[in-house]
């Protein structure tokens, strides 16, 4: 290639390197989309060469000159049915087929470690349940179911996986969730694909695949000291949650133990699953879902508590039923100074000291 | 009868423009600006909608130049962000939407079931202000900044989030959606309650078919839009809580308002396009379409299914899976009746007699691309798939096969097809046979790397992205050069032609169609004489009869002219 213009060859050499037209599968549920987008393309193959031979042939049989007279036809019922009933059968086939893996991405599996992601303009906010957090980066392990619940501080964020072929939507004030467990390791690309704004090409990251060990030692070296468990019972403790969510026989609102995952009777009828989209919802609109025999008097932390306030919370009280075990309470007067006024729980009321729940 | 008395072929022989015609009843720029008449008000719509069309395509061209390298480095994000929003924006309201509809659908419907006129002369002229209101205030909108919400105008991006013109622009959608509302009542009454005398619905060309499915979409899906888009400018400006969820609003509720229409829309622009395809092929092979009843009754199958596919748009939106799977079987149905559209008009040429002017090739254009266009509307209909394609550059492609590969080429198969009809003179066919394969090759380059890029992941949207895309970018931007070459090419040769075309007499293609049957350009009042519908759609037989009865009557009526020339000068 020496008669090359050595400038064109490096641009050449750089494009044909960085290459790419099909991405690579790095989890569990890739292969399996894959198999249908082939399928699907090879069925356009097949529809597309039909149309277009049928096209030509005719072109040539039937142009003017070879044919002057045209053959007036009213239809065929038999023909008209065929390409009826043949499309509709594939295209089922293609509902029926990408339903189960619809339902595959969005059904994650029990054992699922969890993983929290918080969307804002322009970044994306990852909290581990061992409390490290990232920032447009998300570290996992191959071979482990990994569920993200999402959510989004402002407008409408996509998190998206193209390596995984999982995305999801990140709404404004509503857990979204979905599942993956990654096969391959290396790093692969993170997009926010929802328009979000002036830098919405700006929101990406890296998904880092590691091997169980290098996650571990990952998890490890980015400790930031305390489980996010741990941060949400802090927050308990500063908010003053304890004073009326507390197991005395008098308590003004029922206690947290076990209360996450179990199915809940409302004060307004009917019943609920304590999950964490109805933890949220209690927290910060707590007037509409007052659970029975209860009064409602808790008040409404809506714009007091970030989104990742709330996730530590939830995290604190759907491992109260577990083998979390309050290893150290801060005591309110570790706070710093002020920060018990600005609480909204009634004065007087405080309960100072370890939350037994 | 009387329906050979609206057959005449003596323009052809004597190769004049008729001195009487819907150009040359009235001067003068207000004769214009206040017609009533459907033609004139047409060609208002269609000097507007190129105007729209080309401030569109400039953007898109700067789109495209952005998209050239990895970085930002033509315009700052915000800029290309407004680029884009804008783009979409003026294509989709201020071309896509009224395209055909308004140019060709204004023109002929009343000619194809040989009416004078539209119902409502005046509501159609009026339908034109509001287009033009709509579509000056999207101007001024970019004159002083642009809009950066996405044509989407997602919230509460667009209630909270951006101090860019969202109220204008809003208000821009909120008057054109009056003008396509008006068009569709107007076409729905007219087809009702005009046609000829023994017009029945079953001899109604195809064309009137579709424009009178897409008419309904106008009239009952444009509503729903328009609130969306007031309830957006009440919470921007009001701060109304009903999309805000902080205040209990949902914020996911305009995306299924917008949706209810912005689905339905992609018929209301495709559906007339079909119509130009079935009176094109039919003409150019000279039969009967195929099986006339199943593409009648698809157009009507796709206009009702379509109302109810459009949270496939938000599969991934946390919506519930079993409206997910819902929506996409519903989808999937959808898709049946465009299948049995393309392969009725394949089977249309099934010994045919077909010759291959400029109109079929854009008709075959559509067809392939339509068919790609589809098929690829329905990897992303099966909610599986959808996951990972949704949001990227296959969307993009997807939906530029549909709107610019297929309804786009049908505008221009359109346009060609009845410019004589339109003008009087013909447009020069080689050079327009050029234009045609210009631009589907340069459409295909375009369009074609950016199902590529989707799959890889490409998000749409995307001011830089990461340098493995670039190659594919660079292949798309090239093409998009060739595209723009074959839609200028048009605009040159058809403006020539206006002068210095060949004349083109009644019916240069020997088509069926009412419109035919009159002089080109027609009279004010379309027909000389009521014409009566005798015969069926496509009937090429009762044509060759009209016309050797034509002959045969100008013949003797020579002779007599000579014998009383004879006569008289013996």
């Amino acid at each position: 290639m020496s008669h090359m213009s050595p400038v064109i060859w490096q641009f050449l050499v750089k494009w044909m390197t960085n290459f790419a037209l099909f991405p690579p599968e790095a989890s569990k549920i890739a292969p399996q989309m894959d198999a249908l987008y082939f399928f699907m393309v090879l069925v356009s193959l097949i529809g597309l060469t039909i149309v277009v031979l049928l096209v030509t042939s005719f072109s040539i049989l039937y142009n003017k000159k070879r044919h002057p007279v045209a053959v007036q036809i009213e239809g065929s019922t038999l023909l008209e049915a065929t390409w009826t009933i043949i499309p509709l059968g594939l295209f089922l086939v293609m509902f029926v087929w990408g339903a189960l893996i619809y339902f595959r991405v969005f059904t994650p599996p029990a054992n699922a470690m969890n993983i929290y992601v918080v969307g804002k303009q322009w970044m994306w906010k990852v909290e581990h349940p061992g409390g490290q957090h990232e920032i447009n980066a998300l570290h996992v392990p191959t071979g482990r179911a990994v569920q993200l619940t999402l959510i989004s501080q402002d407008v409408f964020h996509s998190f998206s996986i193209p390596a995984f072929r999982v995305k999801r939507e990140a709404i404004p004030g509503r857990y979204t969730t979905v599942w993956f467990e990654a096969t391959k390791t290396g790093t692969y690309h993170l997009f926010c694909t929802q328009y979000c704004g002036t830098n919405h090409s700006q929101m990406i990251g890296d998904v880092v695949v590691m091997t169980p060990e290098e996650y571990r030692k990952w998890l490890i070296s980015s400790t930031s000291g305390s489980s996010l468990a741990q941060n949400g019972e802090r927050l308990f403790a500063s908010l003053s949650c304890a004073a009326c969510h507390n197991t005395r026989p008098d308590a003004r609102g029922p206690s947290l133990a076990n209360v996450y995952g179990s199915k809940l009777a409302l004060s307004a009828g009917g019943t609920v699953i304590a999950d964490d989209a109805y933890l949220r919802e209690a927290i910060l609109n707590p007037s509409q879902h007052i659970t029975q025999g209860y009064a409602p008097i808790m008040p409404t932390y809506q714009g007091q508590i970030s989104e990742e306030g709330v996730i530590a919370l939830i995290e604190y009280i759907k491992n109260l039923d577990s083998d979390y075990r309050v290893q150290q309470t801060l005591n309110t007067t570790d706070l710093p100074p002020g920060s018990e006024g600005k609480t909204p729980a009634a004065k007087g009321q405080v309960s100072k000291g370890t939350v037994k729940p | 009868m009387s329906a050979h008395t609206i057959v005449s072929l003596l323009d052809q022989s004597t190769a004049k423009i008729p001195k009487d015609n819907y150009i040359t009843r009235e001067n003068g720029l207000l004769s214009w600006l206040l017609t009533s008449d459907h033609k004139r008000i047409a060609i208002l719509y269609l000097i507007s909608l190129s105007f729209f069309f080309f401030i569109g395509g400039a953007l898109a061209g700067l789109i495209r130049l952005e998209l050239l390298t990895p970085q930002t480095d033509l315009m700052a994000t915000d800029t290309y962000n407004k680029v884009f929003t804008m783009h979409g924006v003026i294509m989709v309201f201020f071309f896509l939407v009224p395209s055909v509809p308004a140019t060709l659908g204004n023109f002929l419907i009343p000619m194809m079931i040989g009416a004078k006129d539209l119902a409502l002369p005046k509501v159609n002229l009026l339908s034109w202000y509001l287009y033009m209101a709509g579509g000056l205030l999207a101007l001024y909108t970019m004159m002083v900044g642009g809009v950066d919400t996405g044509w989407t105008f997602t919230t509460p991006l667009s209630t909270h989030y951006v101090n860019t013109n969202v109220l204008t622009t809003g208000l821009a959608v909120f008057v054109a959606g009056f003008s396509s509302i008006l068009t569709g009542l107007n076409f729905i009454v007219t087809i009702h309650k005009m046609r000829a005398p023994g017009m029945t619905w079953f001899r109604l060309p195809l064309f009137i078919w579709a424009h009178y499915a897409a008419s309904i979409l106008m009239v009952l899906a444009t509503p729903v839009v328009a609130i969306a888009i007031v309830l957006v400018m009440l919470e921007r400006t009001f701060g109304i809580g009903v999309f805000d969820p902080a205040k209990g609003g949902d914020p996911l509720l305009f995306q299924h308002l917008f949706w209810f229409y912005s689905h339905p829309a992609v018929y209301i622009m495709i559906l007339p396009g079909m119509g130009v395809i079935s009176e094109v092929i039919s003409t150019f092979s000279r039969k009967r379409i195929f099986g006339y009843t199943a593409v009648a009754f698809s157009s009507v199958a796709i206009a009702v299914f379509g109302f109810f596919v459009w949270a496939h748009h938000m599969f991934i939106m946390g919506i519930s899976n079993y409206a997910v799977l819902v929506f996409s079987l519903l989808t999937m149905l959808v898709a049946v009746p465009s299948a049995i559209k393309i392969f009725n008009w394949t089977f249309t040429l099934y010994k045919g007699s077909i010759t291959f002017e400029t109109p079929l090739l854009y008709a075959f254009g559509f067809m392939g691309l339509f068919t790609i266009g589809g098929m690829t509307g329905v990897f992303l209909g099966s909610s599986g798939t959808d996951i990972h394609l949704t949001e990227t550059y296959f969307i993009v492609a997807h939906f530029h096969f549909v709107m610019v590969g297929g309804m786009l080429m049908a505008f221009l198969a359109g346009i060609h097809f009845w410019w004589p009809k339109i003008t009087g003179r013909m447009y020069p066919e080689k050079l327009s046979q050029l234009a045609a394969v210009v631009t589907f090759i340069g459409f295909n380059f375009t369009f074609f790397p950016q199902f590529i890029l989707g799959t890889l992941g490409m998000p749409r949207r995307y001011a830089s992205y990461p340098p493995e895309f670039q190659i594919l970018n660079v292949f798309s931007t090239a093409g998009a050069t060739i595209l723009g070459v074959g839609y200028l090419l048009p605009v040159l040769y058809l403006v020539w032609s206006l002068k210095y075309g060949a004349i083109a007499g009644n019916n240069p293609w020997q088509a069926t169609g009412l419109e035919w049957q009159t002089q080109s350009p027609p009279l004010t009042e379309n027909f000389a004489v009521m014409p009566i519908m005798d015969h069926e759609a496509y009937d090429y037989a009762w044509l060759e009869g009209q016309q050797q009865k034509d002959e045969q009557q100008h013949r003797q009526l020579h002779e007599r002219q000579k014998e009383t020339e004879v006569t008289s000068a013996g």
